[in-house]
């Protein structure tokens, strides 16, 4: 699926959008960590929690557990609340 | 990530040469908002400076590894994203993730597990051990990695606990941007024999590699009304090995200055005779890297409600050359006043030449210098973000 990187992650993707697969959220992140390594630890803790102020959303919805499976026609877009005053 | 910015700053000319021309030194500087490295020619007075690097990065600590002489650390963190270790070996030309950054283990079922907010502090390991280097975490952690920084693995005997979980308490126990496990210090005689400091929790001691650690706070004050006994209660700023008299410690305490000379396990408060008007509250805390009688502090104040900015609005770094028994001050080139700042406990710091030079930063983002241990000082930048940590680097030739 296709999968819109925050501006702050494209230092690993080097672009907007990736290419990722999996069946759930979960599959897709670890999909993006084996084509962008460390990438996931960005978002997801390791007590296995999206961090603070990262979002998932397919199809306008909120995906809030990484074992929701999703839609590989949809796009993913993932949000991050920016900080830094 | 390749970032290469230079300028120049200069400052004024040398009060006296430096008697024993050195590898150059590199200024290591870490910020709220990125690293800068500034490059010292061989009278220390003029600076390269080469930066910023990680614009916009939380860095909290900056360090080369004296072993190789090239090969950088960054403790990093960026906006809410989760925090990594960046690795350079080429002087921060290029840097490379961690594959594996300082994380704490997966909860067991029913518990509540905990997650590294950022790493605070970076430590080279013994020069008998190449490769290995250690970290302290926020939330309180202790991380070790055996492959240069690439994969870190948690000390579980610390992290995990029920005694050390008591003795560093929650995030509401600890310093206001989260408690710190800090001063890791590796005895240069056996790589087995370490200390480590918490705010809050006191300071630890293993002579087993660090399967085990037993607390060394006897003698420390604490603030009124607490148990002194308890580890709980007590929170080490800085704690200084003396590079050469590995079996003496300094400490900057949050209630005062201390010397402790092994095998004593009981600290000597050090700090009362610097004037009271001033007194001994500061975070930072440098040591002569050859004369052990040797250490530099910069008093904050900490009356009322702990400002924690230099006393009177007047900054000076205090000295001491008989291990405490009498201090002097130092403040000639810094401003005469109107001048509130903080120096935090990572932020000062000496090199190893001759004569030594001293180093420091403000969290009001100046970096200021001294190429005679401390007589005279001269500004090497302004205008920096915030300032958490100034190391200074020989590097390799």
């Amino acid at each position: 699926m296709k999968v819109l990187i925050p501006s702050a992650l494209r230092s690993y993707t080097e672009s907007g959008w990736a290419e990722a697969s999996g069946t759930t959220l979960a599959d897709v992140l670890a999909d993006l960590d084996r084509l962008y390594p460390g990438m996931r630890f960005r978002m997801i803790d390791e007590q296995n929690k999206i961090r603070r102020h990262i979002r998932f959303f397919v199809g306008g919805v909120q995906v809030r557990d990484l074992a929701q499976v999703l839609d590989p026609n949809a796009e993913l877009i993932i949000v991050q609340a920016l900080s830094g005053g | 990530m390749v970032q290469d910015t230079e300028q120049t700053a200069t400052a004024p000319a040398p009060a006296e040469e430096t008697s024993d021309p050195a590898q150059p030194v590199v200024l290591l500087v870490a910020t709220r908002k990125g690293a800068w490295l500034y490059h010292g020619d061989a009278a220390r007075f003029s600076w390269r400076v080469d930066g910023p690097h990680f614009l916009g990065h939380v860095i909290s600590h900056l360090q080369l590894d004296p072993r190789d002489g090239r090969t950088l650390l960054a403790a990093a963190k960026t906006g809410h994203l989760g925090p990594p270790i960046f690795r350079s070996t080429d002087l921060g030309r290029s840097w490379k993730e961690a594959a594996k950054p300082p994380a704490f283990a997966a909860a067991k079922p029913g518990e509540q597990g905990r997650t590294v907010d950022h790493s605070f502090w970076l430590t080279p390991g013994n020069a008998a051990e190449p490769g290995v280097w250690y970290a302290g975490t926020s939330p309180q952690g202790l991380f070790r990695s055996e492959d240069g920084g690439v994969s870190w693995a948690p000390f579980s005997c610390i992290n995990d606990d029920p005694q050390f979980r008591k003795w560093m308490g929650t995030v509401q126990d600890g310093t206001p941007d989260g408690p710190k496990l800090h001063s890791i210090i590796v005895d240069p005689r056996d790589a087995r024999h370490l200390y480590i400091a918490m705010s809050g929790g006191g300071v630890h001691e293993s002579t087993d590699g660090g399967k085990s650690f037993r607390p060394l706070i006897d003698g420390l004050d604490v603030v009124e009304g607490f148990d002194r006994s308890d580890a709980t209660f007590h929170d080490p700023h800085c704690v200084r090995m003396a590079p050469g008299r590995p079996d003496r410690l300094y400490q900057q305490n949050h209630c005062g200055i201390y010397r402790l000379d092994r095998p004593s396990t009981t600290w000597q408060r050090i700090g009362r005779n610097i004037p009271a008007e001033v007194g001994d509250i500061g975070f930072p805390l440098v040591l002569h890297p050859r004369d052990a009688n040797v250490a530099w502090v910069f008093p904050m104040d900490g009356s009322m409600v702990w400002p924690r900015t230099s006393p009177g609005g007047k900054p000076a770094v205090y000295a001491t050359h008989d291990a405490g028994e009498t201090w002097h001050r130092l403040d000639a080139g810094l401003p005469p006043g109107e001048a509130w700042w903080t120096v935090k406990r990572q932020a000062m710091t000496a090199d190893a030449q001759n004569p030594v030079g001293l180093y420091f930063g403000t969290t009001s983002g100046e970096l200021w210098g001294s190429a005679d241990e401390g007589r005279t000082w001269h500004c090497i930048a302004r205008h920096l973000p915030e300032i958490y940590a100034v190391e200074a680097a020989e590097l390799a030739a």
